[in-house]
Order: structure tokens, then sequence, then C-alpha cells
């Protein structure tokens, strides 16, 4: 269990959705992954580097008064597989999902290959070929990446 | 099996099992006379192929064009995209969802990677990558196997050796994909630039044996497969210079008596012309088989 004191390093919200279980750092990319940034009204908190007691050091992001649909929790599994949301009403976790990888991330990230015609032309399609350790592969021009590679050459669709 | 092929898209080798490339072959045996006595059949008479090449090609083309007229069938084509809409911008899935209201088949190439696959997403009926940039070129592989069955008999136990750009050339990619259905060994020699990549040698180590050559000894091959290296891979001359190869006479008397030498083609001077008259060349025999395996999968995808 993370202790009481951690917890309270950020205020409990009312209402909206904690992730939790994020790699250290991840934090980051995970509000990228989400598009959350300058047009995003909601109150957004993050810890990063908080000690955790399966994880070593983790991230949590928490967002108030908004709710993630389910397609957005599974882009996710793309930067936090180990992730966990929790749904939050009045103050009390009424929902917790574990993050589950989907089969395929579709209109998510983009294709890394620049000659790959779903950057010009249709939607980014990358089908999972392995859960654990990440790897996907285009269904296009049918390149492959680890979940690695794909963050450091790509970038997330708007 | 049932007919693999058909009503399929042929986009790419790399999961197409063993027993679909012997259905090519074995079909593609029945018309090998459309070369040799120039045979026609009245097979799909009233089916049109949309031949839709957006990037140069001679043998291709030529070959799936000369394939679906010797099948009784008639061609719509392009060979310049510039004479076309796509010259004022239109994209791939709109001209794919215009053509296929003309056609029964279309075989594309583009240099983009995964265009067949977009035009295959895009159309109702069946689509074949004539190539796509540098990933793949199915159909390549289909009568690269076919002409290693016809000269050598069996695929199982022969030593194939690729060399040349490993990196670039989506005929590689293709035959390699291929070519891990079988019990074969696969020799690679190629510039350290021009490796195969990782990605796919990931993918074929799992079911085949693949062996990196580290100078340019054929002495084991059964097959040779010869490919360009273009000089403009590299960012020195004089480097290209020094990965440069010739198979001549010379090199020809060093390997096994019954080998034999393929090439995609176009060739620029990695085969000497003197070894076009010796009994190892097979390259022209190759080229020729381009007409019966597509007839093969022409028929095939048509039903």
């Amino acid at each position: 269990m993370d202790s009481e004191q951690d917890k309270m390093k950020i205020k409990k919200i009312e209402n909206g959705v904690v992730i939790d279980h994020i790699p250290k750092g991840k934090g980051l990319a995970v509000l990228s992954i989400l598009g959350i940034g300058e047009g995003f009204h909601a109150t957004v908190s993050m810890v990063m580097n908080t000690p955790s007691t399966t994880m070593g050091l983790k991230d949590i992001i928490k967002i108030e008064e908004r709710a993630l649909e389910e397609k957005e929790i599974n882009k996710i599994a793309l930067i936090a597989p180990a992730a966990t949301v929790n749904f939050v009403h009045e103050f009390q976790i009424v929902k917790k999902r574990k993050i589950s990888v989907p089969d395929a991330f579709e209109d998510v990230i983009r294709c890394p290959n620049p000659k790959c015609i779903s950057n010009k032309e249709g939607r980014p399609l990358l089908k999972v070929e392995r859960k654990s350790p990440l790897h996907v592969r285009c269904a296009y021009c049918e390149r492959a990446y680890s979940s690695e590679e794909l963050l450091e050459l790509s970038s997330f669709v708007a | 099996m049932a007919d693999y092929w058909a009503g399929r898209d042929i986009l790419s080798t790399r999961d197409v099992p063993r027993e679909a490339i012997e259905q090519i072959w074995h079909k593609a045996k029945k018309y090998d006379d459309a070369v040799t006595h120039k045979k026609s059949y009245d097979k799909h008479s009233g089916k049109v192929l949309a031949s839709l090449f957006f990037e140069p090609s001679t043998r291709t083309q030529f070959s799936f064009q000369t394939a679906m007229q010797r099948l009784g069938g008639s061609i719509i084509a392009f060979s310049d995209a510039d004479t076309t809409s796509v010259s004022k911008g239109e994209t791939v899935y709109d001209t794919i969802r215009m053509v296929e209201s003309c056609a029964d088949v279309i075989v594309i190439r583009h240099s983009l990677e995964g265009a067949a696959r977009l035009a295959a997403d895009a159309a109702s009926i069946p689509v074949i990558n004539g190539g796509d940039g540098a990933n793949q070129h199915p159909t390549q592989a289909l009568l690269d196997t076919y002409t290693m069955f016809q000269k050598k008999g069996k695929l199982d136990g022969l030593t194939i050796s690729m060399i040349g750009d490993l990196k670039n050339g989506r005929t590689i990619h293709s035959l390699c994909y291929a070519l891990a259905n079988f019990d074969c060994t696969i020799e690679m020699w190629s510039p350290p630039q021009l490796k195969l990549p990782q990605i796919i040698l990931n993918d074929i180590s799992e079911k085949v044996k693949v062996v990196e050559l580290e100078s340019l000894d054929l002495s084991n091959s059964d097959v040779v497969y010869a490919t360009r290296i273009q000089k403009e891979r590299f960012d020195d001359p004089e480097e290209a210079e020094r990965y440069s190869y010739v198979i001549d006479a010379e090199s020809v008397r060093k390997m096994k008596d019954d080998a034999i030498i393929m090439h995609p083609f176009p060739r620029v001077d990695e085969i000497a012309t003197e070894v076009d008259s010796l009994p190892q060349a097979a390259y022209f025999a190759q080229e020729a088989n381009g007409i019966p395996v597509r007839m093969a999968i022409l028929d095939s995808v048509l039903g």
C-alpha cells in the first residue's frame, strides 16, 4: 500500500478519474496520448516519481470532472500497460479498471515510417502482435515496432 | 486445400502458407505453353483487369497485361499517374473506388508502402500488389519460387544465396517470407549499409536457417539470387565501388555445376553478359515465368 502521506500530495478529487501505476516518467506521455494539453479545460494534477511498493517509483494522474471512454483507456496501454484507472464519484472510487492491451491501435499513433501510405491518407492502424512486451505492426506497410521504438520515433494523432 | 486464392487480395507473402504457394506453381505449370507456344485460353472472357501503375514498370506491367489477355480477358490501364486525376490530387482511395466499378481485378504499383493494402480496403474486388515502395512484391516472389521449383524440382534442402541490396529490394523482402515456408537455408551477403532489415530477419529467423556470409563465397549455393547495388545508396562513391560485384564466367566455375543464377532485373553490371549463355543462367527463364505465374494468379483470384 502506498502511504497516506503520499496520497495526500495531491488532494482527493470529488468526481473524475485517477490513472494510477503509470511507469515513472511516463505521465506526460499519458497526458499527451489522451490529448490533454492547452485546450483542455478540466483540472488535471500529476505526481511524478512517487514511491510505489510494487513499482519502485510511479506517476499518477488525476483528471477532475471528466470520464474516460473505453477507446481512450485502451490508448494508455501503449505507454502504461499495467496502469489502473479509478473512476471517482463524490470522493469514492466507484469503479476500478485495469488497462487491457487492445488488438489494435487505430487512429492513436502514426506509423513512424515516413513512406507509409497511412501518413498520407487513411488512418493509422497498428495491430498488436505481442502484448507483453508490447509489439505492434503497421497494417499497411507491415513494419513492426516495440512500444519504445514507436514512442521514440512517432507522434500521436491529434 | 480448396483454392486458397479465390477472391483474395494478394498483398504480401508474409502470412501466405506453403500450400498456397504450391497451388500457384501447379497451376502455372499448366500455363507454361502461353510462353512456349504463345497459347491463349478463353477462360476469363469478358473479365477486365485494371492495371494501375503509379510508378514505372516494364516486366510486371507487361506480364500482367499479357497474362490477362492470354486468359481471354481485357485490360484498362495507366502507367503514368500524371495523365490521371491523381495529378489533380486525387487520393489512392478515391481512384480505387472509381476503378472498381470498371474492373473485376486490380493490380497496383505505388511508391508508398502499404498502398496496395489501402487499395484493398477501398475495393470490393481482388487487389494484387504489383510492388509498394520498399515493402513487398508478392507476385515476384511467387514467380521466383516457381522458377526454383521448375529448375531444381523442390525447394526443401536448397541453399539460396541472396546477394546485393537486401535492404531496399522489395523482391528480396517478399522472397524471404515466401522461402520461410520451406526447409531451406538462406545465405545473405550485402554491404553493411544494405543488410536485410532487422524486422524481416527477426520474422524469418524463427522459421528458416539464415546464414550471413562474411565474403562473397557462392560455393555452397544451389540458387544465387543477385540484386543490383545502386550507387546512389552510398554517401561515398568509393565505398560503392568497394562493394560492387560482378558474376562472370570465372565466378560461375567456382559454383556447383548445377547451381542456378537468378536476378529480378533490371541488371546493370552485376552479371556479365558472358554468363547469359551458360546453363546456370536462369534469369531469362525467370522473367518469362512472369506470364504463366501471373496467369495462375489471375485465374485463381477470379475463381
